[in-house]
């Protein structure tokens, strides 16, 4: 911060001051007299600090207690699964709501595929989007094409999963889906019927949209590169794309991790778009064409239409299971990404 | 630190792989925007040749019939972020003015900034769960009030760590200044430090509106959908985004029709509260509008 700012931003808000004093702001003026005496009192000033204080902690500690309010819930709307399967829930292939016979293995099977799946896809597209806006675009390309990257950011899921189901869908079982059969069937990763919705479609839907996240974060963590690494690099006759790898890419490595977990812990947790396009169906297939399940995808699924109690408590497990391997994953990103940015250099010359 | 080495003796093969890297990222940079361009034209092209007066003005008609509109869901869904409005965009300031006027430092604000991290990356089909097992449960019905306390919920940590942020950018001396004159210390916070930090705050609030307003998996098991007009919040209530995923789903064109139309609209509202508040804001006329 210069120090001319640092004189004018006070005058600037004393001119405020100032003015809405002679001109009295609204709320202030038409309040009741009563009031009006308490927001002028200078003796009571310790009492409502304190006041003022206390409720400002309370605001801030009920976060606090939502989480905790969150997993206690679950927990105990859970406690019949709980109960009833124990730790093997999680690594049981049944799901027959009819015989009360209840399993996580497929859906835990269909979250890991879709997000890898799309990680595959997302990773690589977006490193070379930040690395081509920050360091190679001109600059008059460089706001319009992050502003758009970033748009793709705000479109609501359940959108993306219109165009996945009218768009996607159609393209993967007429073009997409043969043509992988044809050439890349010998892997027998492409075998079966396809009907164009299943975990590949999931994957790609997925891919688009934790895109954004990776390469905005990736971005933010290239900029924190001092300037002076990139100029050291150039200046010893370095290509733009040495200096890229030497410079920028590794002296932003962890950070970039960070950002891909972060695209991973969106990719577990995201529901409306892979519910659309997966196909609903409880089983572990090796094609990438068959029809799935994922955590998310299931809970959505069946949960307004669960009967028996048992069903129900089954769900919630897997949304509390949902719950605590975000938990995790996002806590490790937030890590990564701080540990590289902290360090931001204030003004790098 | 890194030796800095010629990679290759020939320097003509250093060019090319200089020349093919950047080729690569031009290229995938088209790729990751046709993706996007194609999503944009759809919504246009399809939503914007079924749009017409009935979609504001009348309810859903049953299946078979033609014309009907989605005038309950925009209400339903106007009510809906209301009142998650009301309940988060309150607490989260008040949480953001803890972070980072008192609690900055001590081991409280720093497991209360840590929560709110965790909370924002809760999946929103959990938090749906969550609203389900906190409120539905114990009130034996869905109901808008349900919706709109859990979309507040996921308010509340977004809207908390922006204010934190945009606090931290008031220079302290303004603080000092304040204290100087004998002002105290929360009248300090709501006049100087709020008042400067105005316009990045109400930013960061339309940015978690926004985010909101789009969601879909909260409202499944709070709000639940329905086909008529709203009459209190203690019923179930239509949304925009849950009218648009049965549509979608749904094996009519009539609907399909519907939905596409809906997902402009939704996203036009969303742009356009965005666009609108970020524009207020960068042309100075909300500063000191606290």
């Amino acid at each position: 911060m210069s120090e001319p700012s640092r004189v004018e931003v006070p005058l600037l808000n004393m001119q405020v001051a100032e003015q809405s004093r002679r001109a009295p702001a609204p709320m202030v003026a038409k309040a009741p007299a009563g009031i009006r005496r308490f927001l002028h009192t200078q003796t009571s000033g310790a009492v409502a600090d304190r006041a003022f204080g206390g409720l400002m902690l309370t605001c801030a500690l009920s976060i606090l207690a939502i989480v905790v309010l969150i997993v206690v819930m679950l927990l105990d709307q859970s406690k019949l699964s709980l109960h009833a399967f124990g730790l093997k829930f999680f690594f049981r292939t049944a799901w027959d709501p009819v015989s009360g016979d209840f399993g996580a293995l497929p859906f835990i099977y269909g979250t890991l595929v879709t997000s890898f799946l799309a990680l595959c896809i997302a990773v690589p597209l977006a490193l070379c989007v930040a690395i081509f806006i920050m360091e190679i675009s001109p600059a008059f390309l460089r706001t319009p094409i992050a502003f758009l990257t970033e748009l793709l950011a705000a479109i609501p899921s359940v959108v993306y999963g219109l165009w996945a189901i009218f768009v996607l869908v159609p393209m993967m079982r007429d073009h997409l889906g043969p043509f992988l059969a044809k050439y890349f069937g010998w892997t027998g990763l492409f075998g079966g019927s396809n009907f164009g919705e299943g975990f590949l479609t999931a994957g790609i839907i997925l891919s688009i949209m934790i895109l954004p996240v990776i390469s905005s974060i990736t971005r933010e963590v290239m900029g924190a590169v001092p300037i002076s690494q990139k100029e050291a690099a150039l200046a010893l006759g370095a290509t733009r794309w040495e200096m890229i790898r030497m410079s920028v890419l590794r002296n932003s490595r962890i950070g970039i991790v960070g950002a891909v977990i972060l695209g991973l812990g969106r990719a577990l947790g995201e529901t409306m778009a892979v519910t659309m396009v997966i196909g609903n169906n409880p089983q572990i297939s090796h094609s990438l064409f068959a029809p799935g399940h994922t955590l998310a995808s299931v809970i959505a699924n069946e949960f307004t239409e669960a009967t028996g109690d048992l069903y129900l408590s089954a769900l919630i497990e897997i949304g509390l299971a949902l719950f605590l391997v975000t938990i995790v994953v996002n806590s490790i990103a937030r890590l990564l990404v701080w540990a590289v940015t902290r360090g931001k250099p204030v003004a790098a010359h | 630190m890194t030796q800095i080495r010629p990679s290759r003796s020939n320097a003509s093969i250093r060019q090319a792989t200089n020349h093919i890297v950047t080729a690569i990222s031009i290229l995938s940079t088209i790729v990751v925007l046709v993706p996007l361009i194609a999503i944009l034209f759809y919504l246009i092209y399809k939503g914007a040749s079924s749009l017409n007066l009935a979609f504001f003005t009348h309810t859903p008609k049953p299946v078979g019939e033609s014309g009907g509109g989605m005038a309950n869901s925009i209400v339903g869904s106007s009510l809906v972020l209301l009142v998650a409005s009301l309940m988060g965009i309150p607490i989260g300031i008040a949480g953001g003015v803890y972070l980072s006027e008192y609690g900055s430092g001590t081991w409280m604000g720093a497991i209360i900034r840590f929560t709110a991290d965790v909370l924002n990356g809760v999946p929103s089909i959990v938090m749906g769960i969550a609203g389900y097992a906190l409120i539905v449960v114990h009130q034996h019905h869905f109901s808008a009030l349900a919706g709109g306390v859990t979309l507040s919920i996921m308010m509340i940590p977004t809207v908390t760590r922006t204010t934190e942020e945009m606090l931290r950018t008031v220079p302290n001396s303004l603080r000092e200044a304040a204290y100087g004159l004998g002002v105290p210390r929360w009248r300090t916070v709501l006049s100087i430090s709020l008042r400067s930090a105005a316009p990045g705050i109400i930013t960061g609030c339309m940015l978690a509106f926004a985010r909101v307003a789009g969601e879909t998996a909260p409202l499944l098991f709070t709000a639940f959908g329905s086909n008529f007009w709203p009459h209190s919040l203690n019923e179930p209530i239509a949304a925009l985004p849950l009218q648009i995923f049965v549509y979608a789903l749904s094996p009519y064109d009539e609907w399909h029709r519907l939905a596409w139309a809906g997902s402009l609209v939704l996203i036009t509202l969303i742009m356009l509260s965005v666009g609108l508040v970020r524009y207020v804001t960068s042309r100075g006329q909300l500063k000191g509008g606290m």
